[in-house]
């Protein structure tokens, strides 16, 4: 039981990072960097949780969610893609605005500065309603959030959008060489803003889920975990299969450290530093050899 | 009758010259404006009224000038590290990690000194100290820039997250004082206040550090348009395919323009260490090293237009304190958001534009 617990416990903490992995895949495979992750996730997490609060209804919330990631995106995809904006400098833009405009709305929606009223979330099974349900019950309760199982196939999609449709296999050559894929006709704009507003779509779901399992939006609430998701990206080579590891990996880390909390084997802070670490490692060539999409981040003339 | 001198080219009439520098915050801060009144309006409330606050709160007396001018100097120190590194055609993200490395190494020094040390040697020190802290956070980067070709806007991103928690780690574990979340304070290297000299900034943060930074912006001019290795530095930030076969050895120029970068926010940390506070606080960067990308931008990687834009961006820090009574201070966070979507993206169109109809004069 300890192992089960362990796993669903990994599970959960994964979820956030898998969606915004699968978005990160996404936008980077065609060429826009993913800097922005962390932003459209907060502002997918505001938005839902003002879809719940005002519908009632977490499904809603999980699709207000994703309207606000596309916004997001759609904003970065307009100054990168269409004015051709520096994507990094876009990127730090967007994170700093995602972050004032949530708390500039909290404020007026819910005037409060630092969190949101209760919010209706996922409650299947009672799960927060306490009470120690044993045995398969708790296993449910964990479950009750219906983004865990969404999450896990969340990459999957993305690795079959990526290697099994025509949609695909442009985006991967517009990301690799956007003038071979302009020469035969593929229009390279369109491209990447249907993967950005699809990765805006992801990482706004990754928002929801922390808000509905919250069951409240909090000031500035991802806390990095969209850096985490983008550090999951680099260090699973832009693969999706090893991206998900990657996020599986990062989350058992810190499942781990949670766990042994009162044993005091590593410092709490030294875990954190393990994705970055990693990242850094990686970006380095050091172990393995590490490509990034050949385009990536470069400004190409329509 | 002379014939004019057709190989010469026709000089631009002066308004035109003064468009091109200028052009560029005008526009941005007029999309801001437009933004900021749709904010303040669905507030419910006066934009006339929000930005007298603002000017009031800020440049209209001297305490919030003082403020300004405070927090000014260390945007003025991660501005000028930010451009340097476009300068050589890289993106130091890195700042805020930098900027905070920096602040513990001048606290730790400033702690370690007895408090007879004089005055001026203790500072000497903490600067000393805070620049080769923020050099040692760029070193990762840099070192692997250099060597493997990593990507700087990646490691330094990371080496933020790494620093910090490293730091908290250090002030948690080893230096603080009970239940808090900074260190002692320090014994010696206080730097002045501004105060002392001109009483009108009584209780203003704004002290003599502000010399460092326009210290540092003018050794950064010299540096960059006055000596050989500032010139390798551009070439390299230009065209570095063409500098390498120039004989410029481009891997150790982005080396050492890391370092420098690195140490020009380090030394921004003084300004909150040595100047304000007298100890290092967990969290004390609160987004100045991000802050400093916006500066550079709008400053066009110029010093002279860092100073300008570190100005214009403690302006709208200092101004949202002043206007939280009417609309969440949060607005401004936002239309700083805004000023750099809008340099990014609209001063380039505007350019274009500007451009054409010349081209159309001619």
């Amino acid at each position: 039981m300890s192992i089960l617990a362990f796993l669903i416990q990994t599970l959960r903490i994964a979820t956030p990072y898998l969606f915004a992995a699968s978005g990160g895949v996404l936008s980077e495979r065609a060429g826009v960097i993913a800097l922005t992750l962390e932003g459209w996730m907060l502002t997918g997490a505001f938005c839902a949780a003002l879809g719940s609060f005002y519908t009632g209804s977490p499904w809603l919330g999980v699709l207000a969610g994703i309207g606000g990631g596309v916004l997001a995106a759609a904003l970065h995809a307009l100054a990168t893609i269409r004015y051709r904006a520096d994507q990094v400098v876009l990127g730090i833009a967007i994170n700093l605005m995602s972050v004032g405009i949530t708390r500039f709305f909290l404020r007026l929606a819910f005037d409060s500065s630092s969190n949101s009223p209760r919010i209706p979330g996922f409650d299947w099974a009672g799960a927060s309603e306490g009470g120690t349900t044993a045995g398969l019950g708790s296993l449910l309760a964990s479950f009750s959030n219906p983004l865990v199982l969404v999450a896990l196939l969340s990459l999957p999609t993305v690795w079959w959008i990526l290697y099994r449709t025509p949609y695909g296999l442009r985006l991967r050559a517009v990301g690799e060489k956007p003038e071979a894929a302009a020469s035969v006709g593929v229009s390279v704009a369109r491209v990447r803003w249907i993967a950005v507003l699809g990765a805006g779509a992801f990482a706004g779901m990754g928002g929801a889920y922390l808000a509905l399992e919250q069951h409240q939006f909090t000031d500035s609430m991802t806390a990095g975990r969209g850096f985490i998701a983008l550090a999951a990206v680099i260090f699973g080579q832009w693969e999706p299969k090893r991206v998900a590891l990657a996020c599986l990996l990062f989350a058992a880390a810190e499942t781990f450290q949670i766990r042994l909390q009162g044993l005091q084997l590593l410092p709490s802070q030294f875990v954190e530093m393990i994705p970055y670490v990693l990242t850094i490692i990686a970006v380095a060539g050091i172990v393995g050899r590490s490509r990034q999409p050949a385009a990536l981040g470069r400004v190409t003339e329509p | 009758m002379a014939q004019p001198d057709l190989s010469a080219p026709a000089r631009d009439p002066w308004y035109q010259r003064l468009m091109e520098p200028l052009l560029p915050p005008l526009t941005a801060l007029l999309i801001a404006a437009v933004v900021g009144d749709l904010l303040i309006l669905s507030f419910g409330q006066s934009p006339r009224e929000v930005y007298r606050l603002l000017v009031d709160g800020t440049w209209g007396n001297a305490y919030g000038f003082g403020q300004v001018l405070y927090k000014a100097t260390t945007l003025a120190c991660t501005g000028l590290a930010v451009a340097l590194g476009i300068r050589a055609g890289m993106f130091n993200i890195g700042a805020e990690g930098q900027l905070a490395l920096g602040g513990f190494a001048a606290a730790l020094v400033g702690l370690g000194l007895p408090a007879g040390t004089p005055a001026a040697l203790a500072i000497l020190l903490c600067l000393l100290a805070a620049g080769a802290g923020g050099s040692l956070a760029a070193a990762v980067p840099g070192a692997l820039k250099a060597r493997f070709g990593a990507s700087e806007v990646i490691v330094t991103i990371m080496m933020n997250f790494i620093v910090a928690a490293f730091l908290n780690w250090l002030v948690a574990t080893k230096v603080s004082v009970a239940e808090s979340l900074h260190t002692p304070e320090i014994h010696a290297g206080a730097v002045p206040r501004l105060a002392e000299v001109f009483p009108a900034f009584h209780g203003s943060a704004a002290n003599f550090t502000i010399l460092v930074a326009i210290g540092l912006a003018v050794s950064v001019w010299w540096f960059l348009f006055r000596t050989r290795a500032g010139y390798e530095l551009r070439a390299v930030g230009l065209q570095p395919d063409a500098a390498e076969y120039g004989g410029i050895h481009v891997g150790r120029t982005w080396w050492r323009t890391l370092l420098l970068s690195g140490a020009l926010a380090g030394l921004g940390g003084v300004n909150y260490v040595l100047g304000y506070k007298q100890y290092y606080e967990e969290g004390f960067a609160a987004g100045a090293g991000y802050l400093g990308i916006a500066v550079a931008l709008v400053g066009r990687n110029h010093p002279a237009g860092v100073l300008v834009a570190s100005l214009l961006f403690a302006t709208l820090s200092q101004g949202a304190l002043a206007v939280n009574a009417l609309v969440p201070k949060q607005m401004l966070d936002v239309l700083t958001a805004v000023v750099i979507i809008a340099v990014a993206t609209a001063v380039p169109e505007v350019q274009r534009l500007l451009r054409a109809l010349r081209g159309r004069q001619a």
